[in-house]
């Protein structure tokens, strides 16, 4: 039997360790194709300032980079030495796009960012340009294929469930990679990685500006920055309507806590804007209403409606009933494997397995559960609803602020007037941690809102966890927390170092650059010839 | 037998293809953390080591990724039950590796001597302690780690973290360390010159004659250790459950693949010619051939092993019964098929474009060009 608060320190474990994970992979995803936009600049005009650019953003992504590496690593295990049941229970469709993103996007990756660091000079321009191209595709190939991993968490498609060997096993390759929910999700994450990505180079490029500094390079950076934001936030918010539109179907009790809706309303559906919802009323406090908005948002039509928590819950009760003796079915076929009976009756409720699981969590022999204790697994059904609401609310309110900050962004750099708007130029720098947080939140909005299951509706979370000791889970977690407090320092170190020092002196003859005091240089207000 | 048991069969050998890469390639850039601080005794020294293999590393790092990931993809009970099982091991692995990205990018951005020594002693361990750790955990397979499952296939292990790092263990472990050491020394004598190609030269003669004996003498003690044997159980090809077999426990029957299979010999035969002959490479200064031994030597070595322990690839030494082979712990036919088609695409694009990146930057590493290159590590 699990032990709760292992389960819940597991949790802790893996949501620190991806959260910080995915703190380094969106500038990853969008500053690899910066780079690579700014050599092809410089490999058709051969104008020297764009191999600087590229040089200068390419030391800050590799800072970056290595920590995405390292904390990527803890990643690819943590599910088996964490979430062991988990791994085995669906380790036959999940595993499967893990191993092809090694194979097919991380070896590409990781192979040619090495080139792309030390090659500048062993390489014709043309060769170097694809090598960049490569860790920019790599990393985004890497990104498709762990989002198709985790779409099947909150979508699954392709599998089925084999009482032979008693897991989930693969049924088809193409739905489990052409699921609906991975390509809105695949789309809608690593553009916000461009976004990511943009607004990185565009806040340092409006830090050079405020203090004259290699102005040149950072002109060129805002304007590349601000045309490449602009496209990809309204590409974000396109998807990621996309994705609300998909996952809402495909998850009911995620779009419920997202939309704060306890209970189930005729169309057309108002908007809560504004609400404090409360886990243990099931209500808001004093919510702010836009009449109609959520049909139109969620349906994409004025007659649509969709189910309020009133009704999932009472239809998780009938699922939990249904599911009880699918679970009993599946006792006997494992010390009776091939009975026919059970064959039979397991085939007759399969569907509904996973809330047979959910209510096993209260009572070992499901066949004893009561009454009272499969209403209880019935209310684990509904997720935590205030911290979803309001990631969900933070996300899409960072999304639009970006959206209106690339906009303005874009129109004072093209008409040349950018570095008179010195407000504008603050305002960039502090955008910076922005595109990080809204990516932050909008996980949280996807993972617990997928709760309480690890594969939505077919595993519940409490099963999944490896059977450790309160002991190894602190030590663990107080591990993690530990090394990463010290790298995340190191790296925000190393990070302002290298931003305070800014690009490396030009090459002999190169009438582009300027040269602005450099901090910290004994020759700083010196006049120069 | 079945089509799927050809298919677990050839899973099987990709997973030795996978360590073999996971050795030769991460454990030679361990071997060069391991060294570090002996063949380079200035900071100047050290960076020329480190640059050797800065182009690579990166890219060498995913073979120990595409292992995890394809342990998942196609023996998802191993990976469950081995990492959890393994849990703190697994942590010190895991705590260790992530030191080395940053040790490689964060050393030679600070000028001071006490951050540069730290990260040094950062990629020593992120050296050493996986390489230990990767021969112990094969040293765990021939002795059986205590784990058990319940009806439903949920693993529990039994035994103390402790109990893994048991003398043969150890013993297993110092063996790829010897082995990794002897790849990082003569990679490093294949880029460097001078005082560093010296004493790295006097470590790769060193670590051979060492991993002889250590390999020698594990070959020993499993002779005299107890061996798992499948006496019964649904075979292969056949879906199943660990639940459903009988295994017995036999002196010397890790042997037993060997007295079916002459040929078989080869393998350790392989291992042991491989050290030998690196070791007279190295003497003879020829290090280009050095590394092609050394990676010989390890696929002996680690094909010994697995020969040995085949078909299992987890007994359970709590409940024999419930050992993990090749054949219940393998994913569906229909996942082993795709990827083994993944697998045949990319295996051999892979090992084409990191031959090129070799190409590209092959050569020796003056000091003076990592002393003026700013993008040297």
């Amino acid at each position: 039997m699990h032990d709760i608060t292992v389960v819940d320190l597991s949790r802790w474990q893996f949501a620190t360790t991806a959260l910080y994970h995915f703190l380094f992979v969106p500038l990853t995803l969008g500053l690899s194709f910066m780079l690579a936009a700014m050599e092809t600049v410089y490999v058709t005009t051969g104008k020297q300032i764009y191999r600087d650019m590229a040089q200068f953003w390419g030391k800050l992504f590799l800072i970056n980079f290595a920590l995405g590496v390292a904390t990527g690593l803890t990643m690819e295990f943590e599910f088996g030495t964490n979430w062991s049941f988990y791994s085995s229970f669906v380790g036959d469709i999940f595993g499967a796009p893990l191993a092809i993103e090694g194979l097919m996007a991380f070896f590409l990756e990781a192979t040619f960012v090495g080139l792309m660091v030390f090659g500048w000079d062993r390489m014709r321009r043309g060769q170097h340009l694809a090598v960049t191209y490569m860790v920019a595709f790599g990393s985004n190939l890497s990104a498709l294929w762990i989002l198709i991993a985790n779409s099947f968490m909150q979508a699954p498609e392709g599998a089925h469930f084999n009482p032979v060997t008693m897991r989930m096993e693969l049924s088809s390759f193409s739905q489990l990679i052409f699921s609906h929910d991975a390509q809105a999700k695949f789309v809608h994450t690593s553009i916000a990685g461009y976004v990511t990505g943009a607004i990185f180079v565009a806040g340092i490029s409006a830090w050079y500006m405020l203090r004259n500094r290699h102005t040149e390079l950072a002109r060129r950076s805002f304007r590349m920055a601000v045309l490449f934001g602009v496209l990809s936030t309204a590409g974000v918010i396109t998807l990621g309507d996309a994705l609300g539109f998909v996952g809402g179907q495909a998850q009911p009790t995620k779009l419920a806590a997202m939309e704060g809706l306890w209970k189930s309303e005729p169309a057309p559906m108002p908007f809560n804007l504004v609400a404090f919802p409360s886990q243990k009323d099931q209500v808001n406090h004093a919510d702010v209403q836009v009449p109609y908005a959520l049909s139109l948002l969620v349906t994409h039509s004025m007659d649509g409606t969709v189910p309020g928590f009133d009704k999932l819950e009472q239809q998780a009760v009938e699922r939990i009933r249904n599911g009880i003796p699918a679970v009993e079915a599946l006792q006997t076929l494992s010390s009776k494997p091939g009975d026919a009976d059970a064959l039979a009756q397991f085939r007759a409720h399969e569907k509904d397995l996973g809330f047979g699981f959910l209510v096993q969590r209260y009572s070992e022999d499901v066949s004893k559960a009561t009454d009272a204790e499969i209403s209880k697994a019935a209310r684990d059904t509904i997720p935590q609803v205030a911290p979803i609401f309001w990631s969900f609310r933070a996300m899409v309110a960072m999304g639009l602020a970006m959206l209106a900050f690339f906009v303005l962004g874009v129109i004072y750099s093209l008409r040349n007037r950018i570095e008179r708007k010195r407000w504008f130029l603050k305002f960039s720098v502090l955008m910076i941690p922005v595109p990080f947080l809204a990516s932050e939140a909008g996980w949280l909005v996807a993972e617990l809102g997928r709760q309480p299951w690890t594969v939505y509706q077919l595993l519940p979370t409490w099963m999944s966890a490896s059977t450790h000791s309160v002991g190894y889970m602190i030590f663990s977690l107080a591990g993690f927390v530990g090394l990463y407090t010290m790298f995340i320092i190191a790296e925000m170190y190393l990070m302002v170092r290298a931003i305070r020092k800014g690009p490396e002196p030009p090459h002999a003859g190169d009438s582009d650059w300027d040269s602005g005091p450099v901090l910290g240089n004994s020759v700083t207000g010196q006049a120069e010839g | 037998m079945e089509i799927y048991g050809v298919f677990q069969v050839i899973w099987w050998l990709l997973l030795g293809v996978l360590l073999v890469g996971l050795a030769v390639m991460v454990g030679m850039d361990m071997g060069v953390g391991t060294i570090l601080r002996y063949v380079g005794r200035t900071d100047l020294e050290r960076r020329v080591a480190l640059n050797i293999i800065g182009p690579h590393w990166e890219g060498n790092q995913v073979w120990f990724v595409l292992g995890g990931g394809a342990v998942f993809a196609a023996f998802p009970l191993i990976y469950a039950t081995a990492f959890s099982g393994f849990y703190v091991v697994m942590l010190l692995l895991l705590w260790s590796m992530i030191l080395r990205p940053l040790g490689f990018e964060y050393r030679s951005k600070l000028p001071s001597a006490a951050w540069r020594s730290t990260w040094d002693w950062a990629l020593f361990v992120s050296g050493l302690v996986p390489m230990v750790v990767f021969g112990a955990a094969f040293g765990n397979l021939f002795e059986g780690v205590p784990f058990h499952f319940s009806w439903n296939l949920t693993s529990t292990y039994t035994g103390s973290f402790l109990g893994l790092l048991n003398s043969f263990a150890i013993l297993c472990g110092l063996l790829s360390a010897s082995l990794s050491v002897f790849m990082g020394s003569v990679a490093v004598m294949n880029g460097g010159e001078g005082v560093i190609y010296e004493r790295s030269r006097t470590l790769a003669r060193v670590s051979s004659v060492l991993a002889m004996v250590l390999f020698a003498a594990g070959g020993f003690w499993v002779h005299s250790m107890q061996g798992y044997v499948l006496t019964n159980g649904p075979g292969a090809g056949v879906p199943q459950t660990p639940m459903q077999q009988v295994v017995t426990l036999t002196d010397g029957a890790w042997f037993a693949n060997f007295h079916a299979h002459g040929l078989l010999w080869l393998l350790p035969a392989l291992g042991f010619a491989g050290m030998l002959l690196g070791l007279l490479a190295t003497g003879a200064r020829r290090s280009h051939m050095a590394w092609w031994l050394g990676a010989l030597a390890w696929i002996g070595v680690i094909g010994t092993a697995g020969v040995a322990l085949f078909p299992f690839l987890l007994p359970s030494s709590s409940v024999p019964a419930q050992s993990l082979t090749v054949w219940n712990s393998s994913s569906s036919q229909l996942t082993l098929t795709w990827m083994v088609g993944f697998a045949l695409v990319f295996v051999p694009l892979i090992v084409w474009y990191t031959s090129w990146a070799f190409y590209v930057m092959r050569g020796k590493v003056s000091a003076e060009h990592v002393a003026a290159d700013e993008h040297s590590y």
